[in-house]
């Protein structure tokens, strides 16, 4: 099966523009007929239904949390980007395409990341409208701030908790849907299944996570929503229910996997603290506007980070990087703390940390607040204390949740930090109407994998949710569905609705009939350190295929040996969580193989054996600059498809932030 | 790992919505202080799992203080003794070694208990549907910045709209009021430009759906701000009580 992108014709910059006004529509009457699934309820899922709600489609939601308000786009801190220019800084919608394909090393799709720049502004207007209360000035405009990889003030923010306030903007919108009667909400219901007819979705088998009956529904599309993968790794800063099952279940029937190897390591948090722990918290980016990154400049120096000296520190990401500083992009901030650490100069009872420091926040802040003041002459306690509460306003959340979290008050001593899973730029591959290699059936969000390349820019995640959700999908469905006008809704007794729930009763029987004696946990952290040592910040060809081996046998011994308890017809979490661990181990698997197979450095890929002098991620253009498409072909493992980039509108270079 | 502390847990288990429930006493060791109190929870399963028994269903997700999705009653206040967090960010070092520590549902009519210590609160959605939005559909907006707002009145409306729909209002209070959750969303439209055309209609569109799903009534005591998470504010129901009188006095004309 050949790849087909589908990128309309004609300039970059008119493609979209050329695209809306060509695509074909569906009249009202007849979109009052089409029936559209939606799965997941974050971002891209909430706006994407509310949007085609709005138009006149007959919409049905499915999460498997206990209200579309908790899906997992509502723990995003930081912030969205735009390219609005509000700041007069040279910001342009080229711009932020470009800083996008660069952020990415040179491994996206330029048509997408085009029409991404190009919504991005309608995006906050938007969420403005719907009563998200972004942070303004006093004159009541707009702020905005940087996040890394970027030399321009274009992220809208409210507080730390951006992610919170959109998605309860696009929930607010799915809401008012659900109370006019046009979308059907089905919470705690989790999707175990697409239903392929005569080679297109028409439907899907979910689990009523209350009563444990299998359901069958039917749709003329099913829209994918589900955002990522990062808890392969076990620990990530992902919620704990965040899954691959229903992007997994899509791949095995036939939707193509692309990219699984890149996934994203967020710099900036909390450490690990011990066995317990069960997930990573993030600790915002935005925190590397004002906060500076640090150690000591002398190994296994073992004093309080209050009494190590000025010159005796080694703020490193300025000594390497004079550009961009502490706002380097995010895989090349968590490599150079890895590297620090792994030199012996990492800080903290696990030596597996870095300092982010904020005295000299408190300070300049400081200075600034006491000369608004009028204050002459503040001694230095003064400034400090001003400096904090400057602080305080733009950060005061996190601050706290620091302090709650470790039992440290980040006010008076430098934070811990350390690189964490956050995000998964691989996913199901889409062509540029976001479709699958399965007719009829799409992925939107962080499930895809079309706009982040290798890397994902900070901010740029919330942006491409409501991106695909608003103002995307709802043109691009309709090239699909104008040709499905005169398909009758088929009843859920066909064959392929049967069969779909007889598989998935099998594996639910087959995960209670085991009755070993190990938890679904215990496997789930083994994978999980599997993953992460050999499969993630840096990578090897030993290592990987070490990997493989290792995921293999873990998977033969947990369907052997894992303990289910209870069973299906009641709420049961823990035939839950094995379900979700079933389909990680088989992802896992195709993760190693894919970092295996490429044979180069990019982006938050990065092999050891391909790397600059100077310990850079060292592309290799000629040979991999493509998207890998892995078709899964059950016994037989996985076939490689490949997508060749092309890039006609930038010039490929080395990526730079010196 | 540092520190061992020895536990007694009594935890409410009830089997569904329909069956009764009953306190379970569970003795637990090897806990850290630097244990959040839903890792604690994950070490009892664990154990119950390993000793060939049901683990103990309870609600969470994020683990980070955000989605609410985590719902104890502990002993005796809902997320547990500290001010201004979810149980997730609760840590057990909070506790001492040697404690009991009773664990319950949310205990309200309007939030039945799904199993164990799992709620239903799908009566906030419902409240939301009915009125907590604004209606502009997907295309309308102008550009974002042709409405300047006060940062004044901005703040207020993001200090509002902090609220995480978690239910502890509800839980900590005796008439299990939903006033704090509805004014919160409330105030957050009321202080925006965007808020206002639809300013009556919600307010007695949210207010005639809270009463049908049977929250109680107000009665001032304010348990609902000590126990917010987010330390919403009870001004913000003197707020809806104005918008809700403002709005009858209106549509009686």
């Amino acid at each position: 099966m050949e790849l087909k992108s589908n990128i309309p014709e004609g300039p970059l910059a008119e493609k979209w523009t050329r695209y809306r006004s060509s695509v074909p529509l569906v009249n009202p009457a007849n979109k009052r007929h089409l029936e559209v699934i939606v799965v997941g309820s974050g971002l891209a899922g909430a706006s994407a239904a509310s949007t085609l709600a709005e138009l006149g489609y007959k919409v049905k939601v499915f999460c498997f949390q206990d209200s579309a308000r908790r899906a997992h786009s509502i723990a995003a801190q930081g912030g969205i980007n735009a390219a609005k220019n509000y700041q007069n800084d040279g910001d342009s919608t080229y711009r932020l395409f470009y800083d996008t394909i660069k952020g990415g090393d040179y491994r996206s799709r330029e048509a997408n990341v085009h029409r991404l720049a190009e919504v991005s502004g309608n995006i906050i207007d938007q969420c403005v409208a719907q009563g998200v209360p972004f942070a303004r000035e006093y004159g009541g405009l707009l702020s905005n701030r940087s996040f890394g990889g970027v030399q321009v003030q274009r992220t809208f923010y409210a507080a730390g908790q951006t992610g919170q306030q959109l998605l309860l903007g696009a929930y607010s919108a799915l809401m008012r849907q659900v109370g006019m009667g046009k979308i059907a909400m089905y919470s705690r219901h989790e999707m175990l299944d697409v239903v392929v007819i005569d080679g297109k979705a028409r439907g899907i088998i979910a689990r009523n996570l209350i009563t444990g009956k299998l359901e069958r529904h039917f749709g003329h599309a099913v829209l994918l929503c589900t955002g990522g993968y990062g808890n392969v790794f076990y620990l990530s800063t992902n919620a704990m229910g965040s899954n691959v099952t229903a992007a997994w279940k899509a791949h095995k029937k036939g939707a193509f996997f692309a990219n699984p190897c890149f996934t994203q390591i967020h710099p900036t948090c909390i450490p690990v603290s011990g066995d317990h722990q069960s997930k990573l918290t993030l600790m915002s980016e935005s925190l590397r506007n004002d906060g500076r990154i640090w150690v000591p400049k002398k190994k296994g120096d073992a004093r309080p980070a209050n009494d190590i000296p000025e010159d005796e520190r080694d703020y490193y990401l300025e000594r390497r990087y004079p550009a961009f500083g502490n706002l380097v992009p995010r895989d090349v901030a968590s490599r150079a703390a890895k590297e620090r650490c792994d030199a012996g100069y990492g800080v903290g009872p696990s030596k597996m940390a870095v300092y982010l420091d904020y005295a000299s926040a408190f300070e300049r802040y400081g200075q600034i607040e006491a000369a608004k003041q009028g204050l002459v002459d503040p001694d230095k306690e003064t400034i400090k204390r001003l400096g904090k509460e400057v602080v305080k306003e733009k950060y005061g959340n996190l601050f706290d949740m620091y302090e709650q979290i470790t039992g440290e008050n980040p006010y008076e001593t430098p934070m811990r930090i350390y690189p964490a899973v956050h995000y998964t730029m691989g996913g199901l591959w889409v062509d540029y109407d976001l479709m699958t290699t399965v007719p009829g059936l799409y992925a939107l969000g962080e499930c895809n994998f079309s706009d982040h390349g290798a890397n994902r820019l900070g901010a740029s995640a919330l942006m491409q949710g409501l991106a695909d959700g608003y103002f995307v999908i709802p043109y691009t469905i309709g090239s699909y569905l104008s040709k499905e006008i005169s398909t009758k809704a088929i009843p859920t007794d066909h064959p392929a609705f049967e069969e779909a729930e007889r598989n998935t009763q099998a594996q639910i029987d087959r995960l209670l009939n085991v009755k070993g004696s190990r938890s679904v946990d215990y496997y789930h952290k083994k994978l999980g350190k599997i993953t992460w040592d050999k499969c993630g910040m840096a990578r090897n060809e030993q290592g990987l295929k070490e990997a493989i081996g290792e995921i293999k046998a873990l998977r033969e011994e947990f369907w052997q040996n894992v303990r289910v308890p209870g069973d299906q017809h009641e709420l049961n979490p823990e035939l839950e969580k094995a379900g979700r661990l079933a389909d990680f181990l088989e992802l896992a698997e195709l993760m190693c193989m894919d970092a295996l197979h490429r044979n180069e450095s990019c982006g938050g890929h990065f092999r050891e054996e391909y790397q600059t002098a100077d310990g850079e991620a060292l592309r290799d253009d000629e040979n991999f600059s493509y998207v890998a498409a892995w078709e899964y072909k059950g016994e037989a493992g996985y076939e490689l498809h490949k997508e060749h980039l092309t890039f006609e509108n930038i010039k490929i270079a080395q990526r730079s932030y010196k | 790992m540092s520190g061992n502390m020895k536990l007694t847990l009594k935890v409410w288990r009830q089997k569904n919505r329909e069956a009764k429930g009953a306190f379970e006493t569970h003795q637990i060791d090897g806990i850290s202080p630097d244990m959040s109190f839903l890792e604690m929870f994950d070490v009892l399963n664990e154990k119950l799992i390993n000793e060939g028994k049901e683990p103990i269903a309870f609600d969470h997700d994020c683990r980070e203080g955000i989605c609410d999705t985590c719902s104890m009653f502990i002993n005796g206040r809902p997320h547990g003794p500290k001010r201004g967090i979810t149980t997730c960010q609760l840590h057990m070092r909070s506790f001492q070694d040697g404690d009991t520590i009773v664990v319950e549902p949310w205990r309200a009519g309007p939030f039945p208990v799904i199993k164990d210590l799992v709620v239903d609160r799908s009566a906030f959605d419902r409240i939301i549907a009915s009125g907590g939005f604004v209606s502009v559909n997907t295309g309308n907006a102008q550009d974002a910045n042709s409405i300047p707002v006060a940062k004044e009145d901005a703040d207020d409306a993001f200090d509002a709209a902090a609220c995480i729909g978690c239910g502890a209002c509800v839980a900590a209070c005796k008439n299990a009021s939903a006033m704090l959750f509805v004014s919160a969303k409330m105030s957050q439209l009321a202080h925006l430009p965007q808020g206002q055309p639809e300013r009556r209609r919600r307010a007695l569109a949210m207010v005639a759906q809270m009463d049908k799903e049977g929250f109680g009534n107000c009665t001032n005591t304010y348990a609902c701000e000590a126990e917010c998470p987010k330390l919403i504010s009870v001004s913000n129901i003197a707020l809806m009580n104005r918008e809700y009188l403002g709005a009858t006095v209106k549509s009686d004309e």
